[in-house]
């Protein structure tokens, strides 16, 4: 296999697949792999819906270990039977000039199913920094699937993403509604600017009268100044329960003077045992 | 539970996909179409193309439709020759994608040699992949439009039952269906089909091989026109039965042929792809819930009314 990842998703699928759409799969990756025309490539991608369902591939503890291992990060457990072999024919394309183009060309004219398996290949692919400007793009969706592709249990965005794009993945995660928890590298990059995002987003909320996700404080806390510290008093005191919890959490990990003598106005809280992946 | 077979949702708004989800629509088929502006580059077709396969799919599905689309390259615009022939070599990378359940809607407009030449192409292609053909016959010299039609997919091999014939009228009807074509009905309000003669003519000649669909698109149409059309078969007498057949299942039958439709895809909730499921906020604003699986009642006409009358 040209791409040695493509040898882990072909592992998980041959343990699954029936043998004559796996034969089919090794046929059109070596296709692919000896360099057949851009069209092949396209059209075996479509096809691959014909030969693999959507069953997903419920990776057990060791697999996802093998993962972790081969590409730090990376979270493959929501993959499907689909979305894992039109990875492998990803895998298959030869790491040359036209490798970017042609991964722009086939996102183009992509269905949602297509557009969600090469957007959760992309920490599998070579040369990364060129498809960046693509991720970030896939990011503008407001297809929530497609989205999630990219956000979540995909660590491409944070080994690649510079801080703007980051900070509008994340807030655009918030927008959406979906959970930052599955966001891998969250508080690694947490940073000021968007704490100020999610501070001034959340003030937003509350003066249309909207609930904001408790998840919004873990990106707050690190990084928070006097005015997120008024902010997270105010829903230490006026809070529902998940929302205090959450602001406990936050003040937790901020080195900001006032954090710990927030926090111990409010033993009750000293208590909370949860944690971030409790509210997603 | 009905299924309308023909609706161009691009052109619809978000009121109309909130109307057909309340009225019992549960699926939708979307066949590629002329827009009213005619397109001058082949780069419009593909992100046509690649709409009806993905941000209109995910529209239809924030109301809790699901949304098949039907690819060709329609007659009005097969007589630009240089753009039809560009288009047709995009057609095989449409074709191959998931929901894609046709080719179409194909045919004729004016009868032109350039629409012939394209038609006969796309008749092929429809065989070479495997899937089934939806017919848009001409609105003007239709009775000769929907024989030859037929006659030319006969003489390109196409089984008969793989061909749905669109927009038939009473004058076309009894042909489309001896020659043992799907024969589908478009219920326009004010002219052409109404729903009282849709009543008429299942009675005349039973539910076998009848489709009923809206054709809603940009210009005076009704997304309604399958559930309405049902509630007045069902006033009129028509057994539930036949109902069923012309409003949803002989379409799913018809297209079904595809493997890319399937009633699993809207009853069975395991079968509804996880990462797809019908949530988020893309065209939903302010906190609103998506509409999930919110079937209502079909909300009866009033048989003096507008739509009714052709
Ligand atoms: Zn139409």
């Amino acid at each position: 296999m040209t791409n040695p990842r493509a040898g882990l998703l072909r592992e998980w699928l041959a343990e699954r697949a029936v043998a004559d759409a796996l034969a089919w799969l090794d046929e059109k990756h070596g296709a692919i792999a000896d360099g057949a025309p851009d069209s092949v490539f396209f059209m075996n991608y479509s096809a691959a819906s014909r030969r693999f369902d959507r069953t997903p591939l419920a990776l057990d503890e060791s697999a996802l270990r093998a993962a972790d291992a081969a590409v730090p990060g990376w979270r493959p457990q929501a993959w499907e039977m689909m979305h894992t072999a039109r990875a492998v024919l990803l895998c298959a394309l030869p790491d040359g000039e036209a490798f970017a183009p042609t991964i722009d060309k086939l996102l183009d004219a992509a269905d949602i199913g297509e557009q969600i398996a090469a957007y959760q290949a992309l920490p599998l692919l070579t040369q990364p920094t060129r498809l960046v400007a693509r991720a970030r793009e896939g990011t503008r969706t407001n297809i929530t699937a497609v989205f999630q592709a990219i956000a979540h249990n995909n660590p491409f965005a944070r080994d690649h993403f510079e801080e703007a794009p980051w900070n509008q993945m994340v807030l655009k995660a918030l927008f959406v509604g979906v959970p930052l928890a599955p966001i891998v590298g969250l508080d690694e990059r947490a940073n000021a600017a968007l704490m100020r995002m999610l501070c001034d987003y959340a003030h937003e909320r509350w003066a249309a009268g909207r609930v904001v996700s408790p998840e919004l404080w873990r990106c707050v806390g690190p990084h928070a100044d006097d005015d997120a510290i008024r902010d997270l008093a105010r829903v230490l005191a006026q809070g529902d329960d998940d929302a205090r919890a959450a602001a406990a959490l936050a003040l937790r990990t901020s080195p900001h003077s006032r954090a710990a003598e927030l926090l111990s106005k409010h033993k009750e809280l000293a208590s909370v045992s949860r944690s971030w992946n409790d509210f997603a | 539970m009905y299924l309308d077979p023909h609706v161009h949702a691009v052109s619809r708004t978000t009121d109309d996909y909130q109307a057909m989800a309340a009225a019992g629509v549960v699926a939708i088929i979307e066949p590629a179409f002329w827009l009213g502006q005619p397109r001058t580059n082949v780069g419009s077709f593909q992100d046509y193309f690649s709409m009806l396969v993905g941000w209109e799919r995910f529209r239809a599905s924030q109301f809790g439709i699901r949304h098949y689309c039907a690819i060709g390259l329609n007659s009005k615009e097969a007589n630009n020759e240089a753009l039809a022939e560009e288009v047709i070599d995009l057609l095989p990378r449409y074709l191959a994608k998931e929901g894609v359940v046709a080719v179409g809607e194909i045919g004729y407009d004016d009868m032109s040699a350039l629409e012939e030449k394209y038609f006969r192409i796309q008749l092929d292609l429809a065989k070479e992949v495997d899937l089934p053909v939806m017919i848009h016959t001409p609105h003007r010299n239709k009775k000769e439009g929907t024989s030859r039609s037929m006659s030319v997919c006969e003489e390109h091999g196409l089984a008969p039952g793989t061909v749905v014939v669109d927009h038939n009228n009473e004058e076309t009807v009894k042909e489309v269906l001896d020659r043992g074509f799907w024969a589908a009905f478009t219920i326009y309000p004010h002219t052409k089909m109404g729903s009282e003669r849709m009543v008429e003519i299942v009675k005349q000649y039973g539910p076998e091989r009848i489709i009923v669909d809206s054709a809603a698109d940009w210009g005076v149409s009704d997304p309604l026109a399958v559930p309405k059309t049902a509630a007045l078969m069902k006033a009129r007498g028509l057994s539930d039965e036949a109902i069923s057949k012309v409003t949803y299942q002989n379409a799913l039958d018809a297209y079904g042929q595809s493997g890319q439709i399937r009633a699993g895809d809207w009853l069975d909730a395991a079968a509804v792809d996880p990462t797809e499921k019908f949530e988020g906020s893309g065209v939903l604003r302010g906190g609103q819930p998506p509409q999930v699986g919110k079937l209502g009642n079909t909300p009866m006409p009033d048989p003096g009314s507008d739509n009714l009358i052709v």
